[in-house]
């Protein structure tokens, strides 16, 4: 009964919620589509987040007493389109536009306003190729896409990046010139550049995802939601494409997201795979990883996200870390290290092999890489290396190699656990 | 679109055939750009050796012998082109012979106002 009062009583509120109201609703849901199609009419991200600025701003006094339009969002294109010719004509005729956004203006004008909604909806995607197009700094891919895909304001930006704002509306400033002055175009690549360009999208997400998954206690709030904003721009990015690549890294992002509240102890301290409390693993977000995983693999055009996703959901599908199977995870390594050859897979596989087959083996493969001279300053491949000495009862190996990592290693959390380890070992 | 592919090499990684088939290769991408109404002008310049460079300064007109930067790697030619959007002039930057060997720097034409100063006017 409370049931249906209650969705009696939403139905009665939103009939009589104020069209004020139901206007703003639409300008947050329609504002990012609007500016993507914008964009791509004027290309030049500052002339449309002004247009779109003053089609609102006329919507917010025509709806009221016209009514709302059926198809707002077409109805804030075609306004902001009009809107930004007049911007156009103003500034030319004060001189202060490059005459080749003057050329433009005819073909903006021209172009037929009604387009099919797919087609607008595909203007996000064209925007997502603008931001993170090849030609601009990938210092300035990241940021850009955050300002002008997911709508950050440039103070959320800097927090996040703990930089200061005048540094970072730097960049986004540079970013815009850029995509206007050098004629970035607002397409979707030809099927010969996808997967190159698509490849680089992913890796500005995974750039912003890793931003805020690698965030010490302090900042962890602001930064965390830079890795649910990863997640969503992965999610808007499958809308608009269905490839396996696409899903792999949102299936890999998705279950390191279901560990996020185990990872770190309240006090900032990293918590290792092995000793994190299992039951608090979000299983919503491991199911959805592990479906988004079996989609990809079906479709038998997977990469490397697809791989490391998987090794990632046969951890989550142990229900304790002895239950691994790092059989699966040695055999998913070897598929990885194809795709991906380089010493970093190559150490991760080393240590999947010495927890299947013990320390010696591992410690084998690790002192092949290292004598070939790769990672000599990486410290996860020193501190692995100590922590299977250990194993093997090689104490004082085992010191020599974490301290090597402690003196490498810039991450405090880091510090705080080898020299934890090596505590423990000097007691012994 | 209006844009300048800038050519950088070093001028000694040449032999002689190569030059030759450089040379071939690159009137064929010339004249299918001219036929498409996307090339403007284009150029191969003599070595940075018959270099002059001027300067006024305080009124004064200073002239030395050599190119405006003694780098390893030195401007050894240029296409304008004009083309839809950075994507374009790209894909034609990469089909270019030096691009192998040396580098192509793109850069965008900064057009002036209608109507344009005939001086900066390729057509």
């Amino acid at each position: 009964m409370w049931f249906a009062n209650g969705v009696a009583a939403a139905t009665i509120a939103r009939m009589m919620e104020p069209v004020q109201q139901q206007i703003e609703q639409i300008f947050h849901e329609a504002s990012g589509q609007a500016f993507a199609s914008l964009a791509r009419f004027l290309r030049d991200l500052d002339l449309a987040e002004d247009a779109l600025q003053e089609a609102f701003a006329t919507a917010a006094v025509q709806w009221p007493r016209e009514g709302i339009p059926a198809n707002p969002i077409a109805w804030l294109i075609t306004t902001g389109r009009y809107k930004a010719v007049d911007a156009i004509r103003r500034r030319e005729k004060f001189k202060q536009i490059r005459s080749d956004v003057a050329l433009r203006m005819h073909e903006i004008a021209r172009t037929n306003a009604t387009r099919a909604a797919t087609e607008i909806e595909d203007d996000r995607l064209r925007l997502i190729f603008a931001c993170c197009h090849p030609a601009i700094d990938v210092k300035i891919q990241v940021p850009l896409t955050l300002r002008e895909v997911c709508g950050l304001s440039t103070d959320e930006i800097a927090r996040a990046f703990l930089t200061t704002p005048a540094t970072m509306a730097q960049r986004i400033v540079r970013g815009k010139a850029k995509i206007r002055d050098a004629g970035i175009p607002f397409v979707i690549p030809e099927l010969g550049e996808l997967p190159t360009r698509l490849a680089s999208v992913l890796s500005v997400i995974y750039l912003i995802f890793n931003e805020g998954y690698s965030a010490s206690s302090g900042e962890s709030v602001t930064r965390a939601d830079l890795s649910q904003e990863a997640i969503r721009l992965c999610r808007l990015v499958l809308q608009l494409t269905e490839d396996a690549e696409v899903m792999g890294l949102l299936a890999l992002m998705l279950l390191h997201d279901s560990r996020r509240e185990t990872r770190q102890t309240p006090e900032g301290d990293v918590v290792l795979l092995e000793d994190q409390d299992r039951s608090r693993w979000d299983r919503r977000l491991i199911a959805e990883g592990q479906q988004l995983i079996e989609r990809s693999l079906a479709s038998r055009r997977f990469g490397s996200y697809t791989v490391q996703a998987a090794i990632s959901a046969v951890h989550a599908e142990a229900a304790a870390a002895e239950d691994t199977d790092w059989g699966q995870i040695v055999a998913l390594y070897d598929v990885l290290l194809r795709l991906q050859p380089t010493p970093v897979v190559e150490l991760n596989r080393a240590v999947a092999v010495a927890m299947r087959d013990g320390a010696e083996p591992g410690l084998k493969l690790i002192a092949a890489i290292l004598e070939r001279g790769d990672l000599a300053n990486y410290p996860l491949a020193h501190a692995a290396r100590g922590e299977l000495l250990r194993r093997a009862g090689r104490t004082e190996d085992a010191i020599a190699a974490l301290e090597t990592a402690l003196g490498l290693t810039e991450q405090i959390a880091e510090q705080r656990l080898l020299r934890k380890k090596l505590a423990e070992l000097q007691a012994n | 679109m209006k844009y300048m592919l800038l050519i950088y090499g070093a001028e000694d990684s040449w032999t002689e055939d190569e030059r030759e088939g450089c040379m071939r290769e690159s009137m064929a991408i010339c004249k299918e750009l001219a036929a498409e109404g996307k090339w403007i002008a284009s150029s191969p310049l003599h070595p940075v050796d018959t270099a002059t460079s001027v300067r006024v300064r305080e009124g004064r007109r200073q002239i030395t012998d050599g190119p405006f930067a003694e780098t390893t790697e030195q401007l050894g030619g240029y296409y304008i082109i004009d083309v839809e959007d950075l994507d374009e002039a790209i894909a034609i930057a990469g089909r270019l012979p030096p691009a192998h060997k040396g580098t192509v720097e793109i850069r965008p034409i900064y057009p002036l106002p209608e109507p344009s100063g005939s001086c900066y006017d390729h057509e």
